[in-house]
């Protein structure tokens, strides 16, 4: 499964956001790169405050005044970072649609569900009414809210916590995106609706062919469900590749540690124990790699000089100046 | 619970609070000072025709029986006669009554049409110079008392340019909506300031909201979301806040139709209180009072139709 760029649906290039707040500048995304194939499900793995939300928010421009984004977001020939915003809101929702880390907070109150469908129907489809409410029933129906026909005219404080998820994950799929940003779609919900949820995003990817961006803090899922893997450190990508590689032999020092932190017997849905020590803080500049403070590997240039996002195997790449040893050590154990 | 049933029950909320409204307007007419009798007969009235129309106007019976006296006929909707026009209260009453709906409700919806725009253009240029303008204009408007505002309209735009009638009341609704316009701006503008304020704000909070986030994200175009999805939460507090205005609109009524002499029942109010007509003051108050529960009543609805949650 090799992920040439210019293959790739989406390609993301030294992608940069820095938002300017009233502590000073804070670095939130510092040179991220990722890219997904057609059908393609990548897992975006860090801890909290490494900058996954704010990168599934840039690339669809919907971060804040405050926030600065620079960088290359390839999307079918275009740079989304350059592109007016009337071009791109044809985009947004048709082509790449997002779901939010919060179910409860991202759809709004006072708006029937039917009609937060619909409205993204109107914009993306030549639908009429009743053929929108024929979609939006069927819509419901895929993503396993029971009688989906009585539920649109219900609002979201009548939906428990799984039904909003559904119905956002419904809501982005009403134009049948080719690429589905999913922000952390199950951290909200209880073990079994998470499977369910999972299921339906894997199965969609699947039937419909379309791209997936799950973001999670779970390595089980990640194992379980996705193609790719890119793990994501103090706004950076720090390795990538496919995952059975990126778990089996992890060429980046914080993915090591990362996985070794998981609890033993790869039992899956563990969540994860944090490695000691704290990231480092995102308002002024790291020189060297920004994991070095916490690193088990650590050498002298990693203070100093950050190393380069490298190749590292057959489509892996990782930006750790202690990759080879990393290797060597595999190849003793 | 049904719609209906929550309207019903809102109505039947409403009926204690008519008769609380009810014993105060009946203890606040008693506590005022001077005497009726003497107020409408004058100083030199004579012994025998003083307490004649003690007796007229139930006066000489005991406290509560007055007050027995008062809800029966006031449920009938009979209010006695007034002491200063010596018509039926009612009827005075009916007839100012319309003049001053007219002119608070014009007011209300000049406050909303200065008011909302300008609260919108300001939040989304929030501390820009925009914002800082408009704020800084209303808050002028805040701060001048209500008939200072009126004596400069009326100067301005009656006395010099002559474009509106100084005072009075017209017929028919293009006569009306011309007489009623300077008032009704006048009355308007410390309340649209008040408005403006809360929508600002309140615009403000909407759009740090992440379900305008997830709207954007739907690709739905800058107006939609703006208008349907910021601005139709944001008038939710607002509504509340023109509803509970509704008091204090009523309040500078009084002044702004002195002000501009249009014959509402503000004026009446204060022309009844200076003449002591003890029948008008309490039919006035009462029917005030079912005027602002009512306007409560119709800020309730319109919250329902505008927030599903209030339902609840
Ligand atoms: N609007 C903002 N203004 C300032 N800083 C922000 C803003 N949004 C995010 N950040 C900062 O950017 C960093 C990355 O945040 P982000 O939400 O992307 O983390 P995350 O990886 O999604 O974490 P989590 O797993 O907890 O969701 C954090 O340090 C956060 O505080
Ligand atoms: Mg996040």
């Amino acid at each position: 499964m090799m992920a040439a760029p210019s293959s790739a649906l989406l390609d993301v290039r030294d992608l940069h956001v820095r938002f300017a707040t009233a502590r000073g500048e804070v670095r939130a995304v510092d040179g991220v790169n990722l890219s997904v194939a057609p059908g393609e499900t990548l897992g975006l793995v860090g801890e909290s405050g490494s900058g996954k939300s704010v990168t599934l928010r840039a690339i669809l421009r919907l971060l804040r005044a405050n926030a600065a984004i620079t960088g290359e977001v390839r999307w079918q020939g275009e740079n989304l970072l350059a592109l007016p915003e009337k071009r791109l809101r044809d985009i947004r929702g048709k082509d790449i649609a997002v779901i939010f880390q919060e179910p409860m907070s991202a759809l709004n109150p006072v708006i029937s569900i039917g009609r937060q469908i619909d409205e993204s129907l109107v914009a993306h489809t030549a639908l009429d009414a009743a053929g929108r409410r024929r979609r939006a029933i069927e819509l419901l129906d895929l993503v396993g809210i029971a009688s989906p026909e009585q539920r649109l005219a219900g609002f979201p404080h009548e939906f428990s916590g799984g039904m909003r998820q559904r119905a956002m994950i419904a809501i982005a799929l009403a134009a049948e995106p080719k690429l589905l940003l999913a922000d952390e779609p199950t951290t909200a919900l209880d073990v079994t609706i998470q499977d369910q949820i999972l299921k339906l995003l894997l199965r969609l990817n699947r039937e419909l062919g379309m791209g997936l961006i799950l973001v999670t803090h779970d390595l089980g899922v990640v194992a379980e469900t996705c193609d790719r893997v890119s793990v994501m450190y103090a706004g950076r990508v720090v390795e990538s590749g496919p995952v059975d590689r990126v778990f089996t032999a992890p060429r980046h020092a914080y993915t090591d540690a990362l996985l070794r932190s998981m609890p033993h017997g790869g039992a899956a849905r563990a969540p994860l124990r944090p490695i000691p020590g704290q990231p480092p803080r995102l308002d002024r500049a790291i020189a060297g790699c920004p994991f070095a403070p916490r690193c088990a590997l650590v050498e002298d240039r990693c203070t100093v000089e950050a190393p380069p996002f490298a190749v590292v195997a057959p489509d892996q790449r990782a930006a750790c100046w202690a990759s080879d040893r990393l290797a060597a050590r595999e190849g003793v154990a | 619970m049904s719609k209906a049933g929550l309207i019903a029950a809102r109505l039947l909320q409403i009926l204690p609070t008519f008769l609380l409204i009810g014993v105060v307007v009946f203890v606040l007419a008693r506590l005022l000072p001077g005497d009726p009798v003497s107020a409408a007969l004058g100083d030199r009235a004579t012994d025998e025709a003083v307490n004649r129309l003690r007796e007229q106007m139930g006066l000489d019976r005991s406290i509560l029986e007055q007050f027995l006296l008062f809800l029966r006929s006031a449920v009938q909707g009979d209010f006695g006669q007034s002491i200063a026009f010596r018509t039926p209260v009612t009827t005075v009453i009916a007839e100012r009554l319309p003049v001053t709906l007219a002119l608070t409700g014009l007011a209300t919806l000049i406050a909303l049409a200065l008011a909302v725009p300008l609260a919108f253009v300001a939040a989304v240029n929030a501390n820009r110079w925009p914002d800082f303008l408009i704020r800084g204009v209303f808050q002028v408007g805040l701060s001048s008392p209500v008939f200072y505002v009126g004596l400069i309209l009326l100067t301005v735009f009656a006395a010099w340019f002559r474009w509106f009638p100084v005072g009075g009341y017209g017929e028919g609704f293009a006569d009306i909506l011309w007489h009623l316009l300077l008032p009704s701006t006048t009355l308007a503008l410390s309340f649209s300031a008040v408005i403006m304020r809360n929508l600002r704000a309140a615009i403000l909070e909407v759009l740090n909201a992440e379900f305008v986030d997830f709207a954007r994200a739907k690709g739905l175009s800058r107006r939609v979301v703006m208008i349907r999805h910021v601005l139709r939460n944001a008038l939710i507090s607002t509504v509340t806040l023109v509803g509970l205005h509704a008091g204090s609109l009523l309040g500078g009524a009084v002044i702004t139709e002195s002000v501009f002499a249009v014959p509402g029942v503000g004026r009446l109010m204060v022309d009844s209180i200076f003449a002591r007509d003890y029948p008008m003051i309490q039919a006035l108050t009462l029917i005030l009072a079912v005027v602002v529960s009512l306007a409560f009543l119709i800020t309730d609805l319109i919250q329902m139709a505008l927030d599903p949650r209030v339902a609840r």
